[in-house]
């Protein structure tokens, strides 16, 4: 039997367990139905999950042993009658367990309960599934590369016959160059757009301005990349680059921080909107009424008020800019380089994941397997850059809590 | 009128510092205040009672103009501080809100030290010249809001850590530091045990001998205690004004005599 027909079947006698356990309940009251300790939907309820619980236990194990190959495909349908079992069972249990007495309520809130700290756990396990094989596979890289080499040399070389350089020095520097650039340009305009939109904008503009930007940020990101390479690359080195002697590569540095920047403009400053709206109207009454105009209230209040989540959400534009891919390949180019000038082709982290995955792959060269080093090293980056965010925002919460 | 002005004014020996005539305000449809006229005097503690919602706080918001920031309220009417307009399109609210202090019906320290949120009326108006006299302004108002005995060892933590009677005697606090002409007070006892409310209330009697207070309260004897002049609000509509012995003793209106001897609000 296959296990879907067998999940079918166990929910049409989790139905009837319902409306079983429902009238037993009725039942055994008798006339007084407040002797009852739960209502009876409760107890309807209590006999449902009980009839399916097991059942869909035994399933999942099942699909999980058939993944692992533990036991043979033609052993499902022993599989699915095992649900079945289970199932009614748990039905037959569920049933004699009905009287008045009985604390329907407290199973059924048991049951819900643990049903949702499976759900969160499966956030939870699966990044540290992914944590876990980032871990074993950078492992090997240094089994095969040394770590110093890796985290202190100043050049990347990768050769697929051998002998490479693969100093991550490079692409970091690359990576926080264009964010710092990214940044450099969304924090102020973001923040100066939010503080329009809250202090200033009358309802009518909010209202369509707000929306507006947030669509801005739901563009995929390739779509910048495109801009980025056909638009703001030729007209930065046409026009600020070659005349001023400064390198002829249409890719560059700006080029991707500024196309990020603009990527990042609407999520900084929707967040910021968002925090600056939460510092209550009572604060700003407060300077108002003590004769400062609505500038240095701004100033003097609402934003010191609202600035450590603003940092949060800087932090997590930061994080943002620093895991971006597609703006970097089509704006700063794939040439790793340690250097000052902004007009030069560089690249990031991400950028050198994909290109040493991509190909024919070899796992065990450490050409390929730097990859989940760098990896590595970007997610920690960008959850320490996160916790911080969180840490701050939360801190800022309680304030007004 | 002018003559009922100077037959008022003779009585109580000072000038009007306020006088509003047919205010009403709306917010949206809903009619809040209805034709209200009202001349407050300088160097007075006039009192606003009434049962709750009856638009105490909004009419005292229309003075320093703090109804603009709302934006579905409307104001009609005249009133005039010191004989002119604050309702004219010439005047600054900015500026008048520096002249009419206000304290808030809910406390609302800033997020920062005690000693900033203090020292931030003077500060952006310019009234001290160096540090030593900011101490001193913060110091005699913390004083005045009798405040200073639990704060004194603790001016650079967060005013927002404060209790909430402690907050509320810190923007009282906060309003008297900037020197305003007239104070209004959006019940600034409603916190405060007896020992703070007497001292709050004996910082209003000093507060009388320079500036013109206007002081909202749910409670009679506070209202008879402090104030010279009293208003008796019902319903958007100012029902009864006078001073303050012949509201409590002698009221005109049956209203107001329901509601002092506690029959209706
Ligand atoms: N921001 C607002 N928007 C809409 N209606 C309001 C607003 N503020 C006050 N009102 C309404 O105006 C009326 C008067 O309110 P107001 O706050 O002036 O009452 P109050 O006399 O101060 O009452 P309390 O003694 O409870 O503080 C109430 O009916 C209230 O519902
Ligand atoms: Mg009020």
């Amino acid at each position: 039997m296959p296990l879907s027909w067998a999940l079918l079947v166990s929910l049409a006698l989790a139905v009837a367990g319902y409306i079983i356990g429902r009238s037993r309940a009725f039942a055994s009251a008798g006339t007084d139905i407040r002797k009852l300790h739960s209502r009876p939907g409760y107890h309807g309820a209590s006999v449902a999950l009980t009839t399916l619980t097991p059942a869909i236990v035994v399933l999942m194990l099942a699909s999980v042993l058939r993944m692992a190959k533990v036991f043979p495909p033609e052993a499902t349908g022993f599989a699915g009658l095992l649900a079945l079992a289970a199932s009614v069972a748990g039905l037959g249990w569920g049933v004699t367990r009905i009287n008045t007495d009985f604390r329907a309520r407290n199973v059924v809130e048991k049951i819900v309960q643990g049903f949702l700290i499976f759900c969160s756990s499966i956030a939870i396990l699966t990044t540290a599934g992914i944590v876990l094989s980032l871990i074993f596979e950078t492992g090997h890289f240094f089994q095969k590369y040394s770590w110093t080499e890796f985290f202190f040399g100043l050049n990347w070389t990768p050769r697929f016959q051998g002998n490479s350089s693969l100093g991550i020095l490079p692409l970091l520097w690359g990576t926080l160059y264009i964010s710092f650039i990214a940044l450099l340009v969304a924090v102020p305009i973001g923040m100066f757009a939010a503080i329009y939109m809250s202090e200033y904008a009358s309802k009518r503009v909010r209202g369509i301005a707000k929306p507006a930007i947030e669509i801005l940020a739901g563009i995929p990101t390739i779509v910048y990349g495109l801009f980025a390479l056909i638009t703001v690359g030729p007209m930065l080195r046409d026009y600020f680059a070659q005349p001023l002697g400064l390198g002829s590569s249409g890719s560059s540095v700006l080029t991707a921080g500024l196309v990020m920047g603009i990527m990042l403009i609407p999520f900084v400053s929707s967040l910021s909107d968002d925090i600056i709206n939460a510092v209550p109207q009572s604060m700003r009454d407060g300077a108002l009424g003590l004769g400062s105009t609505p500038s240095e209230t701004i100033k003097q209040v609402v934003l010191p008020a609202a600035l450590p989540g603003v940092v949060g959400a800087v932090l997590l534009a930061a994080s943002r800019a620093i895991g971006e891919t597609m703006i970097v390949v089509l704006g700063a180019g794939a040439a790793a380089r340690l250097g000052l000038n902004p007009f030069e082709a560089m690249t990031t982290i991400t950028v050198k994941i994909v290109s040493q995955l991509t190909g024919d792959n070899d796992f065990a060269a450490p050409e390929t397997l730097v990859a989940f080093a760098l990896g590595l090293t970007l997610f920690v980056i960008t959850l320490g850059l996160n916790v911080v965010a969180l840490y701050i925002v939360r801190k800022y919460r309680e304030q007004y809590e | 009128m002018y003559d009922i002005n100077r037959a008022e004014s003779a009585v109580t020996q000072q000038d009007i510092k306020i006088s509003a005539s047919k205010v009403q305000v709306y917010y949206g449809d809903k009619h809040a205040i209805k034709d209200v006229d009202v001349e407050i005097l300088d160097k007075t503690v006039t009192a606003f009672i009434g049962p709750s919602g009856c638009g105490k706080s909004t009419f005292l918001r229309c003075i320093n103009r703090m109804n603009d920031t709302i934006p579905i309220a409307r104001i009609e009417g005249k009133i005039l501080l010191d004989g002119e307009d604050v309702y004219d399109r010439r005047v600054d609210p900015v500026q008048l809100r520096a002249k009419v202090g206000m304290v808030f019906q809910k406390p609302n320290p800033f997020p920062k030290s005690i000693y900033d949120n203090v020292a931030y009326g003077p500060r952006i108006h310019g009234l001290s010249r160096n540090k030593a006299e900011l101490d001193e302004i913060v110091e005699k108002s913390l004083r005045g809001a009798a405040l200073w005995n639990e704060v004194k060892d603790r001016l650079h933590e967060p005013g927002t850590g404060l209790s909430g009677g402690q907050q509320q005697r810190l923007c009282i606090a906060r309003a008297v530091a900037t020197a305003p002409e007239v104070l209004l007070m959006d019940e600034p006892c409603s916190a405060l045990d007896p020992i703070a409310t007497s001292q709050v209330e004996e910082l209003i009697d000093q507060l009388r001998e320079n500036f013109s207070v206007v002081i909202v309260t749910h409670s009679m004897q506070q209202a008879a205690r402090v104030s010279q002049k009293t208003a008796f609000f019902h319903l958007g509509n100012l029902v009864e004004y006078g001073n303050t012995d012949d509201i409590f003793t002698n009221p005109q209106d049956s209203r107001t005599e329901s509601y002092i001897s506690g029959r209706i609000g």
